[in-house]
C-alpha cells in the first residue's frame, strides 16, 4: 500500500478528554487518522507531594501516598511504610503481615478490575465496564468495613495498621472470591474473546521487551512483554515468600508478545493469581496477635537512606527516603510505575492510527495522580 | 393516497371552500403534523426502553422513581420527558468561530432527511401517507441527506473533532449504503417491484410466505442490511462518527441544547427508518405471521410496530454488548466483505428467481 501525506494537523488530546484518565494532555501530530508523533504534557495534577513530605513527620505522609495512585491506595501505603520499618529495622508480628497481604491483593483485583474497565471502554466497549465497577464495590466494601474509608484508607501505618479485621471479614472475603472466580470467565468470554476487541487489540502497540526494559517500564505492561519480573518473587517483601502463585507473562495470545491483547490478559491472569494468594493468607491467617504491637512511639529513624520498592497494581513503586535522625524525612522520592509506562507512549504508539493510540493509553493503565505526585 | 382521501373529506366537510388550493395544503399538513408528533411519542419511548434495556445488561435499575412527583415517575417514565424538558431549556449556544448559518441548518438538514423518510412507511393496507410507486428506492435516497448534514455540522462547528467525526461519518454513510442497497437489490428482484405495499403485498400469507424465508440466499441478503443498516445509522459497532472515548463527541461536540436534540432525535428516527425497511422487505411488513389471523387494520399496525421494535431491541442489545470497530477495519468490512458477498447474492437470488420462481 502507498503512503499519501497529507498536511498534518496537531491535536491536543485532553486535558479535558474522556480518553486521558484523569488530566493528561497528549500533544498529537496526525495526518488524517494516522498519528506520527505523541507528546504526553503532564503536570495538571501536580500537588508537590515530595515537598510536602519534606515538612510533614513520618507518619503524616501516609495519606499523601493515599492520594497518589487512587486507584491503589493500599499498595502505597505498603510501600511506604515497608521503607520505614526497613529504615527503623522493625519487624512486625505475623497477623499484621498476613493482614497487609490480603488487603494488598484485594486491591490489586480492584484497580486491575477499574483498569480493564476502563481499558474496554476506551475501545467502546461500555458494558463490561459496569460489570467491572460493580465487582469492585464489593472490594471496597470490605475496605469500608475494615477502616470505614472507600478510596483512601490510610490503613498500614509504620509498625502496625490502623483496625484490627472486623468480625465477619474472613467469611466475607471468602463469600467474595467464590463469587468473583467464576466472573473472571465471564469477563473474559464479554471481552477477551470477543471478536472485534481481538481485532482493535492484537498486534496494536507492540512493546518489544528491549524497549520495555530500556523505558523501566514494569508491572503487567513489563509482563506482557514476555518478561518475567515481579517484585513479589524476584525481590520479595513482607511474607511473599511463603505462599504459592505463578507469574503470568504475555504469551501473544491473539497476536504477538506485547501487544495491547497481551496488556489485557496479563491482568487477567494476575487477578486470578491474586485470588489464589488471597486463598491462603485467609486460611494461614493467625487468630491471635496485636496489631499495634510494633508500632513505636516516636517515628525518629536512625540517619541514613534507604530505597525500598514492592510491587503495587502498576508495577515497581519505589520510595527512596534520606533520614537525618529527626522525625520529618529530609528527602522522600517516589518512583511511580506509571509515569514510566507513559513514558514509552510515544515510541509504541506513533505510526498506529486515532483510535489506536487511545486503546494504547488504556492498555498502559495510567493513573495520573501517580504521575504529577 | 392518504392526501387524497383527506382533501376529499375536506371537501364534503368545507363545501364553501370546496377545490380551494389551501384545503389541498392541509390536506398534506395533517398526515405530516401526525406524522411529526408520532417521531415524537416514538423517540421518547424509544429513549426510555434503551435506559431500561442498557440498565438490564450492565446490571443496574436504570431511572427508577415513585409515583408521579419530582421523581422520573413510577419506574422512570418521566425520564426521557425529564431529558427533552433539559435539553429544551439549555443554552443555546453557537461558538465564535463556527459558520452560523451552516451550523444552524446542520441539525434541520438531518431531521428532515429522517422525517420524509417516514412518508414512505406503510402501517397498514391503506395506512400510509404517501404510497409511492418507487417506495423503497425513495427512502433509500432521501436517507443520503443525512452524510450533508453531517458534513455540514462536523464543518461548520470548526473544531478538531467535529471535523474527525463528519469525516468519519461521510465515508462511512457513503461506503455502507452501497450493500444496504445490493441486499434490497434481491428483495426488489422478486418482488418486481419498488412499491412497498406491492412488496408487502407480494409476502401474503404467514410466516413462511415472508422473503426472508423465500430461498437461502436472502438470509444472507438480510444479516448484510442489518449491519449495514447499523454502520448508516452510526450506531455501535460502527459509532465511529461520535465514538464518545475517542472523538469526545465526534460532529455533536459543539452542539447543545435543541440543536443535539434535534441530531439524537433523527439518530432514533432513522433507526426505526432502517428497521421499518428490513421489516417491510424481509418480514412481511404488516402482514401476520399466521394467515388470516389478526389481520385487521388495527392489527396491521401491531404487526408492524412489533416487528419495528424487536429489529431496534437487537440493535440497542447489539449497542451495549459489542466494542468499537476501528475506520480502517469498518471500510474492509464493507468494501472487502459485505460488497462480494451481496454481489454473489444477487446473482444466487437472480438465478433461483429464474429457475424456480413463480
Amino acid at each position: 500500500m502507498g503512503v499519501v501525506h497529507g498536511q498534518e494537523m496537531v491535536l491536543n488530546i485532553g486535558p479535558q478528554h474522556p480518553a486521558t484518565h484523569g488530566v493528561l494532555r497528549l500533544q498529537v501530530k496526525t495526518d488524517g487518522e494516522v498519528v506520527s508523533e505523541i507528546t504526553p504534557y503532564l503536570g495538571y495534577l501536580h500537588r508537590c507531594f515530595e515537598k510536602h513530605c519534606e515538612n510533614v513527620t513520618y507518619e503524616q505522609v501516609i495519606p499523601y501516598t493515599d492520594r497518589c495512585d487512587y486507584l491503589a491506595s493500599m499498595t502505597n501505603n505498603f510501600g511506604y511504610v515497608v521503607a520505614v520499618e526497613a529504615l527503623m529495622d522493625i519487624k512486625v508480628n505475623d497477623r499484621v503481615e498476613h493482614i497487609r497481604v490480603i488487603m494488598a491483593e484485594l486491591q490489586r483485583i480492584a484497580s486491575h478490575l477499574l483498569g480493564l474497565g476502563a481499558f474496554g471502554l476506551d475501545v467502546g466497549a461500555f458494558t463490561p465496564f459496569l460489570h467491572m465497577l460493580r465487582d469492585r464495590e464489593r472490594i471496597l466494601d470490605l475496605f469500608e468495613m475494615t477502616c470505614g474509608a472507600r478510596l483512601l484508607y490510610n490503613y498500614m501505618w509504620v509498625g502496625g495498621l490502623s483496625h484490627d479485621l472486623p468480625v465477619g471479614f474472613v467469611e466475607s472475603t471468602y463469600n467474595f472470591l467464590d463469587y468473583f472466580e467464576p466472573k473472571i470467565d465471564e469477563f473474559v468470554n464479554l471481552l477477551v474473546h470477543n471478536k472485534i476487541f481481538v481485532e482493535r487489540t492484537a498486534d496494536i502497540g507492540r512493546m518489544p521487551q528491549e524497549v520495555a526494559v530500556s523505558y523501566g517500564v514494569t508491572g503487567p505492561n513489563l509482563r506482557a512483554s514476555g518478561v518475567k519480573w515481579d517484585l513479589r518473587k524476584n525481590d520479595p517483601y513482607s511474607i511473599y515468600k511463603s505462599f504459592e502463585f505463578d507469574v503470568p507473562v504475555g504469551e501473544g495470545g491473539k497476536g504477538s508478545v506485547g501487544d495491547c491483547w497481551d496488556r489485557f490478559y496479563v491482568r487477567v491472569l494476575e487477578m486470578k493469581e491474586s485470588i489464589k494468594i488471597l486463598r491462603q493468607a485467609l486460611a494461614s491467617l493467625p487468630k491471635e496477635g496485636d496489631i499495634h504491637q510494633s508500632i513505636p512511639k516516636k517515628i525518629r529513624p536512625p540517619k541514613g537512606t534507604i530505597y525500598k520498592r514492592t510491587e503495587s497494581p502498576r508495577g515497581d513503586l519505589g520510595y527512596y527516603i534520606e533520614s537525618d535522625g529527626t522525625n520529618i524525612p529530609y528527602r522522600l522520592k517516589m518512583r511511580s510505575p506509571a509515569f514510566t509506562a507513559l513514558s514509552v507512549i510515544d515510541e509504541i504508539a506513533a505510526g498506529w492510527l486515532l483510535s489506536d493510540v487511545l486503546a494504547i493509553l488504556g492498555s498502559l493503565d495510567i493513573v495520573l495522580g501517580e504521575i504529577d505526585r | 393516497m392518504t392526501v387524497d382521501f383527506i382533501f376529499d373529506l375536506l371537501n364534503q366537510f368545507l363545501p364553501g371552500f370546496s377545490g380551494n388550493g389551501f384545503l389541498l395544503l392541509f390536506a398534506m399538513l395533517i398526515p405530516c403534523l401526525i406524522l411529526f408528533g408520532f417521531i415524537a411519542v416514538y423517540a421518547l419511548v424509544v429513549i426510555y426502553a434503551e435506559l431500561k434495556v442498557s440498565s438490564f445488561i450492565q446490571d443496574k435499575v436504570g431511572p427508577m422513581g415513585q409515583g408521579f412527583g419530582f421523581h422520573a415517575g413510577k419506574w422512570g417514565l418521566l425520564q426521557p420527558v425529564a431529558d427533552a424538558l433539559k435539553l429544551l431549556t439549555k443554552e443555546d449556544i453557537i461558538p465564535g468561530s463556527a459558520n452560523r448559518v451552516l451550523f444552524i441548518m446542520a441539525p434541520f438538514m438531518i431531521f428532515i432527511g429522517a422525517f420524509v423518510s417516514f412518508v414512505a412507511i406503510p402501517f397498514g393496507e391503506s395506512i400510509i401517507v404517501a404510497d409511492l410507486n418507487i417506495g423503497i428506492f425513495y427512502i433509500l435516497g432521501v436517507g443520503s441527506l443525512a452524510v450533508i448534514a453531517l458534513i455540514l455540522a462536523g464543518w461548520s462547528s470548526n473544531n478538531k473533532w467535529s471535523l474527525y467525526g463528519a469525516m468519519r461519518s461521510a465515508a462511512q454513510i457513503v461506503s455502507y449504503e452501497i450493500p444496504a442497497g445490493i441486499s434490497l437489490i434481491t428483495v426488489i428482484i422478486i418482488t418486481g417491484s419498488l412499491n412497498m405495499q406491492e412488496i408487502i403485498a407480494y409476502q401474503q400469507g404467514g410466516i413462511f410466505n415472508w422473503i426472508l424465508f423465500d430461498n437461502p440466499f436472502i438470509p444472507v441478503a438480510f444479516v448484510i442490511y442489518f449491519i449495514s443498516a447499523l454502520a448508516e445509522t452510526n450506531r455501535t459497532p460502527f459509532d465511529l462518527p461520535e465514538s464518545e472515548s475517542e472523538l469526545v463527541a465526534g460532529f455533536v461536540t459543539e452542539y447543545s441544547g435543541m440543536r443535539y436534540a434535534f441530531f439524537f432525535l433523527s439518530e432514533y428516527a432513522n433507526m426505526f427508518v432502517v428497521s421499518a425497511v428490513a421489516a417491510t422487505g424481509f418480514l412481511g411488513g404488516w402482514q401476520s405471521p399466521i394467515s388470516g389471523y389478526l389481520d385487521s387494520p388495527g392489527w396491521s399496525v401491531f404487526w408492524m410496530m412489533s416487528k419495528i421494535a424487536f429489529l431496534i431491541f437487537i440493535m440497542i442489545w447489539i449497542r451495549w454488548t459489542v466494542p468499537r470497530l476501528r475506520v480502517d477495519q469498518l471500510m474492509n468490512v464493507c468494501w472487502k466483505v459485505f460488497l462480494p458477498i451481496g454481489l454473489i447474492n444477487i446473482f444466487g437470488v437472480a438465478i433461483w428467481t429464474v429457475l424456480l420462481g413463480s
